[in-house]
């Protein structure tokens, strides 16, 4: 059972332990085209909910992703340097952009569940 | 509300097809057209390595009618039309008296007539200022009763030619009268991609039965706008708004070739004395293609600076380069920094990215002359 939560700005954000890693979604991808370089936040950093904490560029256009809470970056995907494309091929695996130590778990309360995304998805087209 | 609600979107007479076949749909100019099909980085390869079908319908078709059709159009432009030959194309601009470039476009000498092909952002300006510039007995008569396609790519001119026997007779920058099933177009060998390949102008009634003609070939997939963007970037060639603008001289845009020695010499176009200086003494900046070393895409807008971090131009197209591999761009410089070779930097997001001027294009034209 995964507690795999994702934001209205398409980014997921999973829990493990005292990690939580973070990514976009498989529609976030579809919608953004070929990924060609994503710009991860620097181990160490220090990110805040809803600013941004990644570039991610497609062919056509640079796109922020936000982080969808804050806390300090403890690792980042760095398979993505040298093979952006595995955004593409697995935006929601092995296209993970970066993990964190929470600073405040109860963030993500707000959050929604696959279930609840799926569905808001529904809505956008 | 913006200017792009659903009254005031235009359609080309394709956009129907464009849907059916899962164009992803973007306002551009003022039209709704695809940015993408498959997928930019496959229409791209696709474009290159075969035959990439382009609708190019938003673009303004105007022609130009009266013996003395050639001499007036001059007033506007730098380049010679009164030494072009019918069925002979050529690349010029519309200047403004500063010497600025207010549309670049494509002219064609026929026997009745010269055919203009214009920016579709530009086109309603572009027609009033040849209405407002052309002596009584020239006429200019936009023509929104015909689609214009691209089919480009090494493939291009064997497809049609099995449409259209003889097609394969023109050469680049080209062009002739052909019939299809009863249609009357006209193709000519051009385009905007960097490869060999043809720009069809087509009755509006009949482009979607021909285009569906041409999409029958296996060799040939529909392109969107992504891709269309990405294939000019690598070709070099300027997009209005972004590369050249009123701002810009043709000089500064390193577009002296499409001035001919006769207009160069005379200067006698709108801001004339300006562009003649530049040619004598150099412009103050240039337009010079831009190879960032780093894998990261350096964007429109972003600062150039030089080794000191003093600002020195500024980014006008850059992206990914899916030939290349690589990003590339194209921006102005300081004309002092505009030898191929110059190590520079692009500011952006807060990082300065190492880039290298570079001699254009960055994927070889592959035109047939």
């Amino acid at each position: 059972m995964s507690d795999r939560k994702y934001t209205k700005e398409h980014e997921w954000i999973e829990v493990s332990g005292s990690e939580a890693t973070i990514g976009i979604s498989d529609y976030a991808q579809d919608q953004l085209g070929d990924v060609v370089y994503v710009d991860l936040p620097d181990v160490g950093r220090e990110v805040e909910k809803g600013a941004e904490a990644a570039v991610i560029e497609s062919v056509k256009a640079a796109s922020e992703v936000y982080a969808p809470a804050s806390g300090e970056v403890t690792a980042r995907n760095d398979a993505l340097d040298d093979n952006p494309a595995l955004v593409n091929e697995s935006a929601e695996g092995d296209g993970w952009f970066y993990r964190m130590k929470l600073s405040d778990p109860s963030q993500l309360d707000d959050l929604m569940d696959a279930d609840a995304y799926a569905k808001f998805l529904e809505t956008l087209d | 509300m913006s200017a792009e609600t659903d009254e005031t979107v235009q359609k080309t007479p394709l956009n129907d097809l464009h849907r059916a076949l899962g164009g992803r749909m973007v306002p551009f100019a003022g039209y709704d057209m695809p940015v993408q099909f498959d997928g930019i980085m496959a229409e791209h390869t696709h474009t290159r390595a075969s035959a990439g079908l382009f609708d190019v319908s938003h673009m303004g078709q105007v022609r130009l009618v009266g013996a003395n059709a050639d001499a007036a159009l001059e007033s506007l432009i730098p380049s010679n039309m009164r030494e072009l030959k019918s069925g002979k194309q050529r690349y010029s601009m519309f200047l403004n008296d500063a010497g600025g470039i207010l549309d670049d476009l494509m002219i064609t000498r026929r026997d009745d007539d010269l055919l203009l092909v214009v920016n579709a952002a530009c086109k309603d300006a572009d027609i009033a200022h040849l209405q407002a510039a052309m002596p009584a007995d020239v006429a200019v008569v936009p023509m929104p009763e015909r689609a214009l396609i691209a089919l480009q790519g090494p493939q291009a001119v064997a497809v049609l030619a099995g449409l259209i026997p003889g097609v394969d007779d023109l050469t680049f920058m080209t062009a002739g009268g052909f019939t299809w099933d009863g249609a009357d177009l006209w193709i000519s060998r051009s385009g905007y991609t960097g490869e060999d390949g043809c720009e069809i102008s087509v009755p509006e009634g009949r482009v979607a039965a021909f285009a569906e003609a041409l999409l029958a070939d296996d060799r040939v997939k529909p392109i969107g706008l992504g891709a269309r963007d990405s294939l000019r970037l690598e070709a070099g060639l300027c997009l209005y708004g972004h590369d050249i603008d009123t701002t810009t001289s043709p000089v500064e845009a390193n577009l002296v070739w499409a001035m001919q020695k006769r207009r160069r010499e005379a200067g006698d176009f709108p801001g004339g004395r300006r562009i003649l200086a530049e040619i004598a003494s150099g412009p103050s900046r240039r337009r010079v293609g831009l190879k960032p070393e780093g894998r990261a895409p350096i964007r429109e807008g972003a600062a150039i600076l030089d080794g000191d971090g003093q600002n020195v131009g500024r980014i006008t197209s850059g992206g990914f380069g899916p030939s290349v591999g690589a990003p590339v761009a194209m921006g102005y410089v300081a004309s002092a920094l505009a030898e191929p070779g110059t190590a520079l930097f692009a500011e952006q997001r807060g990082k300065s990215l190492p880039m290298q001027v570079v001699a254009m294009p960055f994927a070889p034209h592959n035109y047939k002359r």
